[in-house]
């Protein structure tokens, strides 16, 4: 690394402005013959979405009954967030890559749809991946393919697109559907309960372990549509699965809607560890462009000694908006939440966790580290509720923020409301910056300013990072550095 | 220039606007070890945060030549590449940063400067290995984070050590015996020894004789109010051990 000769004074100061040279790599669009239903939402356009997918009497019922409790909502204005206004009549709510007929096998996918994933870093065929990991690749409105479908079979594991649950085991779907999540339980809820067009679904019979790490793959890639997936995972008596997500986006001018809705039920003793990296385009370094996501995940832990587990690392998307959660209903039963959320630039997040403590003995953990960098904002909200029956609840909560810039903003928004005597709830934060002295120790030592800062950051949010699966923590190492380059003098 | 390490001339510099270097001259020659003394605020620290590049100073005259390289021109990193290393008075904690994370990044990013490949994991553990036995630091030291929870005299002897893995051909060691108990001087003193060569160079930069009595130097300064203001042998650190530094103060002072 060789420098300029001078070192100006406020040099942290032109970096910063400078910033976003951090090119985001997953920017390219695919050209991919996709049937776009025009923009609008109605009652005829919930139809025709399930009509297309040509899905039983009780689904459209549900889609319907969401639909019209949605017209009665309004957007949430209580994040700590600036939306713009969106036209939820300029979206288009289906798109889909046109297929000659449903391709059975791999050979009969669109060759372009296999290069865009393997651009992604995603291989569908088999052989070539990651061995212990099967995949999910969701296009738009549609799962394009799913791997080791048949392998996992043979030990009763279910893993397929929503829409084919529907169609192979309505009763599994009909039963857990809406169950965690009810279409009543925001207005992003309602909404995507109303039009969500693809996602993963996942049953793990009683006392198996799932063998692979199981993965959904969202892109998003035609223009002016939004992405309305839902996951349901469900693992019954004493079963386990560790479960990926991964997100992007193409590099547009225009903002595009991701309204995404996970629901997850553990039954007794039974465990789930979901995990996610979400890279969606987060606009430029003015602003323009990126991905509006609103997401609601949560788990149900309904048996005795369930556990549930999330993690996610967020450095993508123009607006954040999620909260996974856990109920926790069995005695006995732990929530976890690990975050890192990363916002540079003009990147808005607000995100957090709620803890539900209904059970007795339950326990639950929060870590989330925030980093702001450049002009964004990043907030921490969460809840952890003890209500009277939980005799014993117990509680950590740790919050840190790491500012890398005066011009960006951290804010932690922690709700307490313990109702129950026995309970212990305990909550730390802290606030940090980047020392100018840290950078130059690094620096004295041979250690340039961009890999410092990587090291620093890494090193911050280490704690997560360590919760992550091994292949995804050290993609998600290098996202950190990426997302953050520049953004430190 | 033959067989001069590092050349400085008339520099001057400050913080804040405020000038605290007023022309400094000072020559070092490879295997030489140079003491710099002198009362608080004179400008000690000032002249070793300068020389590695540290942007909170900014430099307003002179020019300082190293092994044949405009020093004053290079990165801070660059500096440290081409072999100047500066332990550090007060060194900085780096939470959850691993020893050996931290110091796999210098050592590889010293290696690409000279377009070498990266170091091999068990290389650089070996590496590792080799370099704590010279200041006793334990192998924990290995998966701590950087300077977090140290002692004093971990914190010194974690200097040295790294010192040793990065090899500088001159070091600079500001106030490296502030803070440390007897013990941990003659470990770190010790440590500063062993790494001597008749190619490297040391400038010895303190308040105190006493580090003076562990690590020999050859010549020694007596920085005041921003310039060299008494060259002499080590016979002249005994002297201000005895005298302290009222009599320097109060000779210059009349002078001006």
């Amino acid at each position: 690394m060789n420098q300029d000769n001078t070192r100006p004074e406020n040099q942290s100061e032109d970096i910063i402005k400078g910033a976003t040279s951090g090119e985001y790599k997953y920017g390219f669009v695919s050209d991919i013959d996709t049937d776009i239903i025009p923009v609008g939402l109605s009652e005829d356009v919930v139809r025709l979405i399930s009509a297309k997918k040509g899905e039983p009497e009780w689904l459209l019922d549900f889609r319907l009954k969401a639909y019209r409790h949605w017209l009665t909502l309004e957007m949430p204005r209580w994040a700590h967030l600036d939306i713009p206004e969106i036209d939820f009549q300029a979206i288009s709510y289906y798109a889909e890559p046109r297929k000659k007929e449903g391709p059975k096998s791999l050979d009969e996918v669109d060759p372009q749809l296999l290069d865009t994933f393997n651009r992604l870093g995603i291989s569908l065929e088999e052989q070539k991946q990651l061995s212990g990991m099967a995949v999910d690749a969701v296009l738009d409105s549609v799962s394009v393919h799913t791997t080791n479908k048949e392998k996992l079979a043979k030990m009763g594991i279910i893993f397929c697109s929503i829409s084919e649950a529907v169609k192979d085991y309505p009763d599994l779907v009909r039963k857990y559907l809406g169950s965690v999540v009810s279409y009543r339980d925001n207005f992003f809820a309602a909404l995507n309960s109303a039009v969500f067009s693809d996602g993963s679904f996942v049953y793990i019979p009683k006392g198996v372990r799932c063998p692979m790490e199981l993965s959904t793959y969202f892109r998003i890639n035609a223009a002016g549509t939004g992405q309305f997936e839902r996951t349901l995972i469900v693992a019954d008596d004493d079963a386990y699965v560790s479960y990926l997500e991964g997100c992007t986006a193409p590099q547009r001018d225009e903002n595009q809607l991701h309204a995404a809705i996970v629901e997850i039920v553990v039954e007794d003793r039974a465990e789930v560890k979901y995990s996610t990296v979400q890279n969606w385009y987060a606009g430029d370094a003015e602003g323009r462009g990126g991905i509006f996501n609103f997401v609601t995940k949560r788990g149900l832990c309904r048996g005795d000694y369930s556990k549930l587990s999330w993690t996610q690392v967020e450095t993508g998307s123009a607006i954040t908006w999620k909260y996974p959660s856990c109920v926790l209903k069995g005695e006995g039963s732990v929530g976890e939440f690990y975050s890192v959320a990363v916002t540079n630039n003009r990147q808005q997040a607000d995100t957090g966790t709620k803890m539900i403590h209904i059970g007795r003995n339950t326990r639950s953990t929060i870590v989330s580290k925030g980093i702001s960098a450049g002009h964004s904002e990043n907030a921490y909200r969460g809840l952890v509720k003890v209500v009277p029956a939980a005799s014993g609840a117990r509680n950590y909560t740790q919050c840190d923020s790491l500012l890398l810039s005066d011009t960006c903003g951290a804010h932690t928004f922690p709700y307490i409301d313990v109702q129950n005597d026995t309970a212990i709830v305990e909550h730390e934060a802290t606030t940090s910056k980047i020392s100018e002295d840290q950078i130059f120790y690094c620096n004295q030592r041979g250690i340039p300013t961009e890999e410092a800062v990587g090291l620093i950051v890494n090193g911050y949010a280490k704690e997560v990072m360590n919760k992550l699966p091994m292949e995804f923590a050290v993609e998600a190492q290098k996202l950190l550095q990426i997302t953050l380059e520049n953004s430190v003098g | 220039m033959d067989n001069i390490l590092l050349q400085v001339n008339d520099l001057r510099a400050g913080i804040d606007g405020k000038e605290i270097l007023r022309g400094i001259n000072l020559t070092v020659r490879p295997g030489e070890v140079h003491a710099i003394m002198g009362p608080n605020g004179s400008g000690k620290s000032t002249l070793s945060g300068v020389l590695a590049g540290n942007p909170a100073y900014t430099v307003n005259g002179g020019s300082v030549d190293f092994h044949g390289l405009d020093l004053l021109s290079l990165s801070p990193e660059d500096r440290s590449h081409e072999g100047l290393f500066l332990s550090f008075q007060y060194p900085v904690e780096i939470p959850g940063v691993s020893m050996v994370n931290f110091m796999r990044a210098a050592v590889n990013a010293k290696r690409k400067y000279f377009n070498e490949e990266p170091l091999s994991a068990g290389d650089f553990l070996k590496l590792m290995r080799q370099k704590r036995a010279i200041v006793e630091l334990d192998n924990k030291l290995a998966s701590r984070s950087v300077n977090e929870g140290f002692s004093g005299g971990e914190k010194k002897r974690n200097e040295i050590f790294q010192m040793a893995v990065l090899e500088p051909r001159l070091s600079i060691l500001d106030e490296t015996d502030s803070g440390l108990d007897i013990d941990a001087l003659r470990i770190v003193a010790s440590g500063v020894n062993k790494l001597k060569t008749d190619s490297n160079s040391t400038i010895v930069i303190t308040h105190y004789q006493r580090l003076l009595d562990y690590i020999k130097p050859d010549f020694v300064h007596i920085l005041y109010k921003g310039r060299i203001v008494y060259s002499g042998g080590p016979e002249l650190a005994l002297e201000l051990e005895e005298r302290g530094y009222d009599w320097i103060k109060e000779q210059v002072d009349n002078q001006q």
